[in-house]
């Protein structure tokens, strides 16, 4: 048994027979054309050999239409546009005319150098777009090499190395097979895109490279696909024979070659829940949550940074439930001017592909210190100087947040969130440094959102009971049902003792919420949830019935709320709740619940 | 010659997708249209030239139209740079 570590670039696991592939170089001839006729006809050669070449591309095009594959597509269409590209060209007519080289010559020479240039960017991305060029260089040369052989004068010739680097820039194409066994593994040094577009997927179920990564155009094609793989191996790939046992696990990014046994079973048990859980979310990820009885449902995500939008519409979530902003805070020894903070959101909004996104004011104090602060040692830091009542206390650190959050909305769809809120005071205070700041960003010329929603976290029992108030005040509510549990039940929830006695489905918890969505719909004020409530199974259908709108939580739990959501209907939501409701115990709220849910999954 | 500036709004900047739409979109016009990033000024009728400028996220460039159908022009890459480009 060998372990070979690669970068996961498609999820999934895959068990099968290896085909390593091959590859051949393409070498120069060294050839100079004698005359302008002999030039003429090479020139003429280059332009049959991009047509040959942009038809069959449209073909393979046609195919991945049928299919439906939007990422195959549209790589085949960027091909189609790199094969008549004026650069390329112009500059492989010109070596052929000035320097006299042959057709094939020049493409090899063009191709290598655009290839290098590529190559050499200082970008993960535009590096990878190396092999593309190098796929459709491959490909007129494939068609200049069938010219020259129905010709007779095949000038084949290996292991030539191409313009710089210590691999071929073009090598031989055609030797990519089009007939694979069952259940293959490809190991390779490196795909075509177009090679990975085209494949028997019924037949190749994975593939390993040496090369590439997770923005190559092969990865990016096996993940839309479907199939495993794992990239960026390195030359321990080259110890594999065809034939070998293959694991290949896309999602740990490993490779393992003739697994003992036990291995084997671990992963073909391990290959079967991985289906179970992708069947669920391929259905689930691009229809809408819309109940059976017609009401939709918002899943949004909670996120901490730009990074994590990528997973957020992975996963099916359609907007942002919560920004927390403290991650920026974290590891540094002094407060991010507004310039980084401004830097920071606009990122996360240029992600955002213009879908809502609630960002929450900076919630320090309580569990989450930074020493730069000066902050002192609280007896009762839940209960103590935090969030917004920090924001409200120092003007200048608010203010700089609500510019930066200003600013930043021009590039997305923002909506502002306090946090900690315990009354209708406070919320005109914060609401008041919100027109400052906007004051002064009228005055200084700077472009920012003037509409911009105003929201709170209901997380404070006195802000829950007196929801009907406080909605007057602002645009939205969302749940934090973590703090409000706490609050509510009086348990802090960091000490272990007393854990048990943290419990979401008490009832005078649930009353609360339920006043919170009542009062909430009543007073036309969106009311979603963003605690960990939201992501708990055993709520949704109660919460559902309560008349919960907006379900927020971490991006990959959406799947599994939503799949609930899509198979009830709000009418038999509004039973359970009724039924809940009148239960004088969490325990029997949670069997009751738990039975209900069982009875769904059947 | 119109000129205006936009901000990149596609996630992972100019790349393959956006270049391709964007040079289909430019080819339907007759008008020469180039993209300007800094100093460095580029023709759009090479999916080469616009992935070698790399154009990232958030960046500002400015795009040149020059021709008979400018206007036309400048109202269809308008709804590109503004509406189309930040799902692609």
């Amino acid at each position: 048994m060998k372990r070979v570590n690669g970068i996961g670039v498609s999820p999934g696991i895959s068990i099968g027979r290896a085909f390593v592939i091959e590859r051949k170089t393409m070498a120069l001839t060294g050839i100079l054309l004698q005359g302008e006729a002999e030039k003429k006809d090479e020139i003429e050669k280059f332009a049959h050999a991009v047509k040959a070449s942009i038809e069959e591309v449209e073909g393979l095009k046609a195919r991945a239409e049928a299919a439906r594959e939007r990422e195959g597509i549209d790589i085949l269409e960027t091909h189609i546009e790199l094969l008549g590209d004026p650069q390329i060209e112009g500059d492989v007519t010109v070596k052929i005319n000035e320097e006299g080289k042959t057709a094939q010559d020049a493409v090899i020479e063009v191709i290598g150098s655009v290839v290098q240039l590529f190559k050499d960017m200082d970008d993960e991305y535009m590096s990878g777009r190396a092999a593309d060029v190098e796929d459709i260089g491959n490909r007129i040369l494939k068609h200049l090499q069938d010219m020259s052989e129905t010709a007779g004068s095949a000038n084949m010739v290996s292991g030539i190395s191409g313009a710089g680097g210590d691999r071929p820039a073009v090598s031989k194409p055609g030797g990519f097979p089009q007939q694979f066994e069952e259940d293959t593994i490809l190991i390779a040094e490196d795909l075509a895109p177009s090679d990975t577009v085209s494949m028997d997927i019924k037949k190749v179920t994975g593939f390993a490279t040496q090369t590439g990564g997770k923005t190559s155009h092969a990865s990016i094609v096996a993940k839309s696909r479907g199939i495993p793989a794992v990239a960026g191996c390195g030359g321990e790939l080259r110890t594999i024979v065809s034939n070998d046992t293959i694991i290949l696990d896309g999602l740990e990014g490993v490779v393992i070659v003739n697994p003992g046994p036990e291995l084997l079973d671990a992963y073909l048990a391990k290959r079967e829940a991985y289906r179970q859980n992708g069947l669920l979310l391929l259905s689930l990820k691009d229809i809408p949550a819309v109940t059976r009885d017609g009401t939709s449902v918002k899943m949004l995500a909670n996120i901490s940074g730009p990074e994590d939008m990528e997973e957020v519409f992975g996963q099916g979530g359609e907007g942002v439930g919560l920004f927390r902003t403290e991650l920026l805070f974290m590891g540094r020894d002094s407060f991010p001017t507004e310039e980084e903070q401004f830097g920071f959101y606009k990122k996360t909004a240029l992600q955002s592909r213009q879908k809502p996104i609630i960002i929450r004011t900076l919630d320090i104090g309580g569990d989450k210190q930074w020493p730069y602060l000066g902050l002192p040692k609280e007896q009762n830091p839940f209960l103590g100087y935090r969030a917004i009542r920090i924001c409200l206390d120092r003007k200048d650190l608010f203010l700089t947040q609500l510019r930066a959050i200003l600013r930043a909305g021009v590039f997305g769809d923002f909506r502002l969130m306090f946090p900690m809120i315990s009354s209708v005071q406070e919320i005109r205070r914060a609401k008041q440094v919100v027109a400052e700041a906007k004051a002064g960003l009228v005055a200084e010329g700077i472009p920012y959102v003037e509409n911009m929603p105003v929201g709170i976290m209901i997380e404070i029992p006195s802000a829950a009971v007196t929801a009907d108030l406080l909605a007057k005040e602002v645009d939205f509510f969302s749940i934090g049902t973590n703090d409000l549990c706490q609050y509510t039940l009086a348990v802090d929830r960091m000490n272990e003792k007393i854990r048990d006695l943290y419990d979401p489905f008490n009832p005078g918890v649930l009353r609360l919420i339920r006043y919170v969505i009542e009062q909430g719909r009543q007073h036309n004020v969106h009311v979603g949830m963003c605690g960990e409530m939201a992501s708990d199974p055993l709520a949704t259908l109660l919460l559902l019935g309560m008349g919960l709108e907006e379900f927020s939580m971490g991006p990959s739990s959406i799947p599994a709320i939503k799949n609930i959501l899509v198979h009830n209907s709000v009418e038999a939501a509004k039973v359970i709740c009724k039924e809940v409701m009148e239960m004088d115990s969490s325990q029997k709220i949670q069997a009751y619940l738990k039975a209900h849910l069982q009875e769904i999954r059947k | 010659m119109i000129t205006k500036d936009y901000v990149i709004l596609a996630p992972q900047g100019m790349h393959a997708r956006p270049a391709t739409t964007l040079i289909k979109l430019v080819k339907q016009f007759k008008s020469v249209v180039s993209l300007r990033k800094e100093e460095k000024l580029v023709r759009l009728n090479s999916v080469l030239n616009i992935l070698s400028m790399t154009a990232k996220c958030g960046e500002t460039l400015t795009l040149v139209i020059d021709g008979e159908d400018e206007a036309a022009a400048a109202g269809a890459l308008e709804v590109f740079f503004t509406e189309q480009l930040k799902d692609l």
